[in-house]
């Protein structure tokens, strides 16, 4: 076999791998360590203390930002599955569709352009239409971007499916809702459930447009953070964006797990 | 319901089955047309006609329809009304493309070792590796570019390390072009490494073999072989990278300070706290424009590639 024939030709590629990833990792290191500094001045080293901790949790700007985040995420979350589902069910299964190619470019527009602009013209739309509200402009524009994040794993899942399971059904004389509940949902659950957590995790992340849409009582995480940011780092600030690291990691593994047991169920006769 | 048309009803007659799958395209993208029509396509109406009204008196525009939104990109105009050319802007457009272009070239010299080498292992490893590059992509893109914040400014990681290394204390590498590539190639590295390494792996072995049993050097397959049979993924990534880094905001308003500007975060002034709306949807609509533009070389490029072998 060749396979580690071929990359001893290129003796530097595993010390380059090693510093790529000592790339990726250190910097969020960085801010865990400082996390734990007791000295106000993050840079500065003079103890472990959980301190920072404390504030953090006891900061009533930073809960309600979070639950403005969560919310919101919830929300455009469940928005944007139902519609890249029916979307996906629409493209992949149904017929004499004219304009296939067109129907699923628009589902993924929010990918082809970039975010500043789309957050713009979105705030001009709403100002034109006198929305308000926070949420809802939050809301809208969330499960807009999001779609195409949870498109994509569904359509995948769709697209490689067998239909003998359906058929199998429709042969069992089960009416179509019912072989869609029971037969083809189950089936392509890993891609309905990765496409959610795409959703939400884009959705928890976005600073741009929430940036440009929220109102007064309306701030999201990001821009919260941001607020800080730009007040001058804190350890507190460490402390708050250790935590929401940790969040992401967990959220992250959560997802690709139950992606990777979807794909290893497939591949197993 | 004996059904083999469950998956063929175009070809039966029975027409109330045929008539389901075709509500089915029809109802089931509804929703997502409404949805897309709304918040997507109508906005991009509205503001390719706000590029073209009039700045209002206390913010927002008047439709008072003209192109001097678009002139103020080339042009300042003076008290008595004559155009005096300016380049600032022109600057900031030439700075987004600069720093949009090395953040991609960068990612990319990266991506190829390190998905090359992670193609090689054994599928264990392998699909560990391929998790931890996934993974920093899912934290919170503003964290990303605070930790190099705390990294490179003043009282920051590097600074310190110099110091105790003899160097002058209280240097700072924040708020300038170098900061803003930085966190650009850092938040954008897994979104290269990952579809480089899907068309890395998919790469035969045999033919690497084979090159260099017909003694060519590493140098000679990497350039014969390796990079034009990876040639798509290379360009999926680069366009993964370089249409989000021309949008970038983030970057530049934290590490480019308020100086450095780039397009993204020119069009977010613009529409903080009342400023000039047409103005910053004429930028909106440049950027939007040359987004297109790149895409549509892009998919005609490799249209034509695969036409001629």
């Amino acid at each position: 076999m060749s396979i580690s024939h071929d990359v001893k030709r290129y003796p530097g590629l595993r010390p380059l791998t090693a510093v790529f990833f000592l790339y990726l990792y250190a910097p969020l290191a960085v801010i865990v360590v400082y996390s734990f500094n007791a000295n106000r001045v993050a840079g500065v080293w003079t103890g472990f203390s959980l301190k920072w901790y404390g504030s953090a949790l006891d900061n009533a700007a930073l809960v309600n930002a979070l639950k403005t985040s969560l919310t919101v995420a919830a929300i455009a979350t469940a928005v944007s599955t139902l519609i890249a589902l029916s979307a996906a069910l629409a493209i992949i299964r149904g017929k004499n569709l004219r304009f296939r190619k067109l129907s699923e470019t628009i589902v993924n527009l929010p990918l082809l352009l970039p975010e500043i602009v789309l957050a713009v013209a979105t705030l001009i739309l709403f100002s034109l239409l006198d929305i308000q509200n926070g949420m809802l402009r939050l809301v809208v524009a969330h499960a807009a971007f999001c779609t195409p994040f949870a498109f994509l794993p569904i359509r995948a899942r769709l697209q490689g499916m067998s239909l003998d399971l359906e058929e199998a059904s429709a042969d069992l004389y089960a009416d179509r809702w019912t072989t869609f509940r029971r037969v083809t949902l189950p089936l392509i659950f890993p891609g309905v459930f990765s496409g959610a957590m795409l959703a939400f995790l884009i959705s928890m992340d976005d600073f741009i447009t929430s940036n440009l849409l929220a109102t007064g009582g309306s701030t999201t995480l990001p821009v919260y953070i941001f607020s800080l940011i730009r007040a001058g780092t804190s350890p507190e600030l460490n402390a708050i964006a250790t935590l929401l690291i940790l969040a992401s990691l967990v959220l992250a593994t959560v997802a690709l797990l139950v992606a990777a047991r979807g794909a290893r169920e497939d591949a197993e006769p | 319901m004996t059904d083999s048309a469950l998956h063929a009803p175009a070809e039966t007659e029975h027409a109330p089955r045929a008539r389901f799958w075709h509500d089915l395209s029809f109802w089931g993208l509804l929703p997502s047309r409404l949805l897309m029509g709304f918040a997507l396509i109508l906005p991009i109406f509205i503001i390719a006609a706000v590029s073209l009204a009039t700045r209002g008196a206390h913010g927002g525009f008047a439709w008072d329809l003209n192109l001097a939104g678009y002139r103020q990109i080339l042009f300042n105009e003076g008290w008595t009304g004559e155009l005096e050319f300016t380049p600032q802007y022109l600057l900031i457009i030439g700075r987004t493309f600069l720093l949009a272009g090395a953040t991609t070239v960068i990612c990319l010299l990266f991506a190829v070792p390190v998905a090359y080498f992670i193609s090689r292992q054994p599928p264990g490893r392998k699909a560990a590796l391929v998790y931890l590059v996934t993974l920093p992509f899912w934290v919170s893109m503003i964290l990303r570019v605070y930790a190099w914040m705390i990294i490179l400014g003043k009282d920051g990681t590097l600074p310190r390390l110099l110091e105790t290394l003899g160097f002058p204390a209280g240097m700072s590498f924040m708020f300038n072009d170098g900061a803003t590539l930085t966190a650009m190639v850092y938040t954008a590295m897994p979104l290269m490494v990952l579809p480089v390494f899907a068309s890395i792996e998919k790469l035969d072995g045999t033919l690497i073999e084979a090159s260099h049993d017909l003694y060519g050097d590493r140098w000679v397959t990497l350039r014969r072989v390796i990079l034009p049979l990876t040639a798509p993924g290379l360009t999926a990534g680069a366009i993964l990278v370089f249409v989000p880094s021309l949008g970038a905001v983030l970057e530049p308003t934290l590490m480019g300070g308020g100086k450095q500007m780039m397009m993204g975060s020119l069009i977010q002034l613009q529409f903080g706290g009342g400023r000039n709306w047409p103005f910053g949807a004429a930028i909106a609509m440049t950027l939007m424009a040359l987004v297109m533009i790149f895409l549509i070389v892009t998919s005609l490029r490799a249209a034509r590639r695969e036409v001629a072998p």
